[in-house]
């Protein structure tokens, strides 16, 4: 197939954000992947975050790895330029690039083959570097473009299309970047907008490394019965731990509500997390509980969604790296090349 | 106590000659060794120190060769004048490396059969541990002493200038003096007991001359560190490999020193160790897409494992700068040895058709400036650029010319196209070649709000970066990467011709950490009445006048250190050279080439060829 260019027509009515954007300005080429791909939900709560958080399309880097997932950047934020790098390392070259410039947005798109096979390596040590970005797995624990092989999350006794029942142990991602270090870990199912979207926002506004597991069905290889990353079974074994609002900072705070049941995190930035817990025990900050009750909620046959841990003030890699404010890609000769007086003290230190 | 079982008249040489030590890898001797050899150096005669040394961090044999030559000859000559044998380990063969008249010195505190030495070499035995024991309780100052207390003897046997070993130990120990009075004191009482003792002088002597001048001594690694810093590398991702990790350590040193800015005291640097050489070379490309210069160092096994990562940034064009530290393969091979046998796998590096921009420094001199110009190649062809230096130049201290730069030059950032003319309505294709180089226009991602983004793929595409399979704009895309690639040609730092000084229809072509041996072994070949031509190149694509020596020349040798003749090889493959016009002459046991093999194989393979073909 070719690239397929999209109508840039739209309802006269479409509403624009702070920046004079309409969503339709956020959006990519049109999706070459299947009608109903989780996939292509997920695009579109992207799309839609970006939209509401008024942030410039441009200033947004889209980096992936290789598969469905992967190829997800063409068909959001058009106008961002995008990396479609090699398989499972989009982690390092997404790291490469955000040293090269802090001043952009990096958004990391993978899939569980891409992040889980063979590019775990990857994904657990730009986790543990604690790298400025969003990193989303599309996770729908299949090789679509490969025609259904399991993937290194497929749950032990899932069945494939085929019948097969898969033997292996899955890898829990998100138990794996709490592990890690990540300072914001979350949970999400491509079905539910209504969790994904501030989800999704509050990870942009998070400054660090901040994971989001999406389950998102495969609705050519699985999506059947026996399959545990279905529409129907996720559906079905859904737990949300708490519903999300982002706040931007700038926006007066005024709703009320019962004491105990919200909770407000200010993030690094400004931005406002407003919490509305729905399990009563589940504390957001605290990491060792969090992989504790993700844990035992596993064993008990649940799907955890929600905000499963948040550190209000994370650090990254440019922090512990101590660079300079200046992109990397901006500083000139006079900032990087100590010239021939400097040279010729090196060489008299040789002789 | 001397000794010398037979009456030997030891050869006599003054200012040309080899020493060598045998040592126990972790016993400290590196820095004694280092300084005898810079002793002489700071009287004025060239010197070229070698290390040899094992993949292990103590117990194993290490060795470190000093090449004393007036004349000026850096290459590894083979044969050892004086062994210094501190080793019982590797003694035999010690033993049987001492040219006939050479000279072995050694601890003679365990007497030692006459059987375990030889009858055509000078003996002379010196009761090191003895006088360690006495001077020192403390194990460890006795094994380190040990080591000053026989460079105190060699500079008595050898007239090295005791007062400039004086002052190497002062700045040795600058900010801890407390440690110069004891190593002054260690390094006198091995000169007198060797005075007194000893037949002072041998025949082997050093003589104050002036043949070093303004140059430098200084190992590869750390020059091309250096020319990163210079060439404006703000990002460095590596994963440690032997003979690499001095590269990207020298640059950590460098940039704290060079590159810390003044007002805020932050970094205009980022260094990151990866997890291994797959996301090393991931980072570089990462930062070099989004417009910062970056690089890696590594060796053949990390080349190995880089290689889709290669052919990404050859398709997608994506600047970036890899230093392979060559060292001895196939697979682990030998770590700790010296090869040049990365040339193919750099040149071809990838699946798919690919050719990638080289770069061959022959000394630290040149691993700066190439070091410094890669990044300038790099921006400007939009592709990775290898440069390869090898065990020999990137560990060793070597002789060189000191360093220059010019303060009015400017980073050669390539055609980014700016926010300006992308504002002012410039057409901007990605892979749209604009000027008929075969270099298109990029843009830093974030640069105009509408115009300007594209999407990077490692799948084909066409000139406007769109996806596709059409086999016509694949087609297209591919010429323009060949015309890119001749591009290249033009840029690269021309082949350097040493022409026989006496009319020849030999011609020697070589490269890399191969110049100083085969500069020496040209002068022995016209010595023989064999003068020859001498061709470096320095790069690949190949210059044309590299097809032009080789069609001007009867027989041309390729001189390398790989088993295959890479570089020919390449030659062959590229300049559609007939097989038979170059003669392979190579050097693989993981020793550094040595002038006496290429002239050795040269000659050889003429008298040869004339047998043939009478």
């Amino acid at each position: 197939m070719t690239f397929l260019p999209k109508p840039k027509l739209h309802h006269p009515a479409l509403g624009h954000n702070a920046l004079g954007y309409t969503r339709r300005d956020y959006e990519g080429a049109i999706s070459t992947l299947c009608a109903g791909c989780g996939h292509d939900s997920i695009s579109a709560a992207i799309v839609r975050a970006c939209f509401e958080l008024d942030l410039p399309p441009h200033r947004i880097a889209k980096l992936s790895g290789i598969g469905c997932s992967s190829k997800t950047p063409t068909y959001f934020l058009g106008a961002s330029h995008g990396f479609n790098s090699v398989h499972g390392r989009m982690p390092s070259v997404l790291t490469g690039a955000n040293l090269a410039n802090r001043e952009l947005i990096y958004l990391g798109v993978s899939g569980d083959g891409d992040s889980a096979s063979i590019g775990i390596g990857q994904f657990a040590h730009a986790m543990r570097r604690s790298v400025n970005m969003v990193y989303i797995v599309e996770n729908n624990g299949v090789y679509g473009l490969t025609k259904g092989q399991f993937s290194a999350t497929s749950d032990k006794g899932a069945k494939s299309k085929r019948g097969v029942v898969n033997s292996d142990e899955p890898i829990d991602m998100v138990g794996m970047a709490l592990q890690l270090g990540a300072t914001f870990v979350a949970r999400s199912f491509s079905g539910d907008k209504a969790q994904l979207v501030p989800l999704i926002e509050a990870a942009i506004r998070h400054q660090g490394a901040a994971f989001i597991d999406c389950i998102s069905p495969c609705v050519a290889f699985n999506n059947h019965e026996g399959s545990t990353k279905s529409y129907d079974f996720v559906r079905d074994h859904n737990q949300a731990v708490n519903a999300l609002d982002v706040i931007e900072g700038r926006e007066e705070i005024t709703v009320d509500y019962a004491p105990g049941t919200v909770e407000m995190v200010q993030q690094h930035d400004g931005s406002w997390l407003r919490l509305r817990k729905l399990a009563d025990e589940y504390d957001v900050h605290d990491r060792v509980a969090a992989m504790d009750y993700m844990h035992r909620r596993h064993a008990a046959g649940e799907i955890v969604t929600g905000l499963l841990y948040v550190d209000p003030a994370p650090h990254d890699l440019h922090g512990m790296l101590h660079t300079v404010d200046a992109p990397f890609n901006a500083l000139d000769d006079a900032a990087l090349v100590p010239g021939a007086a400097a040279l010729e003290k090196i060489n008299a230190g040789l002789r | 106590m001397s000794q010398s079982l037979t009456e030997v008249r030891g050869l006599q040489r003054i200012n040309d000659f080899v020493v060598k030590f045998a040592n126990v890898n972790g016993s400290g001797s590196a820095s004694a060794n280092t300084m005898f050899g810079k002793s002489i150096l700071r009287m004025g005669v060239p010197v070229a120190p070698r290390n040899i040394f094992p993949s292990n961090i103590q117990g194993l044999p290490t060795w470190y060769e000093v090449r004393v030559s007036e004349a000026g000859h850096l290459g590894a000559r083979g044969g050892v004048d004086l062994m210094v044998a501190m080793n019982p380990q590797t003694w035999d063969q010690d033993i049987r490396s001492i040219e006939p008249g050479g000279y072995l010195f050694y601890d003679s505190t365990k007497p030692m059969p006459a059987s375990k030495f030889r009858d055509d070499i000078v003996v002379l035995g010196m009761p090191l541990t003895e006088l360690c024991n006495a001077a020192y309780s403390d194990p460890r100052q006795r094994q380190l002493f040990k080591n000053i207390i026989y460079i105190g003897a060699l500079s008595a046997l050898l007239e090295i200038e005791p007062a400039v070993i004086e002052t190497l130990l002062g700045e040795q120990y600058r900010g801890k003096d407390k440690l110069i009075a004891p190593n002054l004191e260690a390094f006198h009482m091995g000169r007198d007991y060797a005075l007194k003792h000893l037949d002072c002088p041998i025949g082997l002597k050093v003589r104050r001359a002036d043949q070093v001048g303004d140059r430098i001594s200084i190992d590869g690694n750390a020059a091309a560190a250096l020319g990163a810093v210079y060439g404006g590398a703000s990002v460095a991702a590596w994963y440690p490999i032997t003979p690499s990790s001095s590269l990207a350590e020298a640059f950590a040193r460098y940039c704290q020193r060079y590159r810390v800015d003044k007002a805020t005291g932050r970094n205009k640097f980022a260094i990151v160790q990866a997890e291994d050489e797959l996301a090393s070379i991931g980072m570089v490309i990462g930062a070099g897409w989004n417009g910062a210069r970056a690089f890696t160092a590594t060796s053949g096994p990390g080349i190995s494992l880089m290689q889709e990562f290669f052919g990404l940034a050859y398709f997608a064009e994506i600047p970036a700068v890899i230093f392979d530290v060559q060292r001895a393969g196939p697979s682990t091979g030998m770590p700790t040895r010296t090869q040049q046998c990365d040339v193919l796998a750099c040149a071809y590096a990838s699946h798919g058709d690919t050719k990638h921009v080289l770069l061959f420094p022959e000394d630290p001199h040149e691993c700066f400036t190439m070091g410094a110009q890669a990044f300038d190649l790099a921006d400007r062809l939009q592709t990775p650029v290898f440069v390869l230096l090898d065990l020999d130049i990137g560990m060793n201290e070597r002789l060189c010319a000191p360093f220059t730069w010019d303060d009015s030059k400017r980073m050669d950032r390539g055609k980014v196209m700016t926010a300006a003319e992308l504002e002012a309505g410039k057409d901007f294709g990605r892979y749209l070649d604009v000027d008929g180089d075969g270099i298109p226009y990029r843009t830093y991602p974030g640069t105009h709000p509408t115009r300007g983004a594209f999407f990077t793929r490692g799948t084909s595409k066409d000139r406007y970066a769109r996806y596709t399979e059409e086999g016509p704009a694949y087609q297209d895309n591919m010429e323009r990467l060949l015309r890119k690639h001749d591009t290249a040609k033009s840029l690269l730092p021309r082949p350097l011709a040493h022409p026989a000084s006496a009319p020849t229809r030999l011609g020697a072509i070589y490269y890399g950490s191969t110049s100083p041996a085969m500069d020496e072994a040209a002068g022995l070949l016209a010595e023989e009445g064999l003068p020859i031509d001498c061709l470096r190149v320095r790069g690949f694509p190949f210059h044309h006048d590299v097809a032009e020596f080789i069609a001007a020349h009867d027989q041309v040798f390729v001189v390398e250190q790989n088993r295959d003749g890479q570089l020919r090889s390449l030659l062959i493959n590229e300049l559609e050279v007939a097989p038979s016009r170059l003669a392979r002459i190579v050097h693989y046991d993981g020793s550094p080439i040595t002038a006496r093999f290429i002239a050795g194989a040269i000659a050889k393979a003429h008298t040869q060829s004339r047998k043939v073909a009478p």
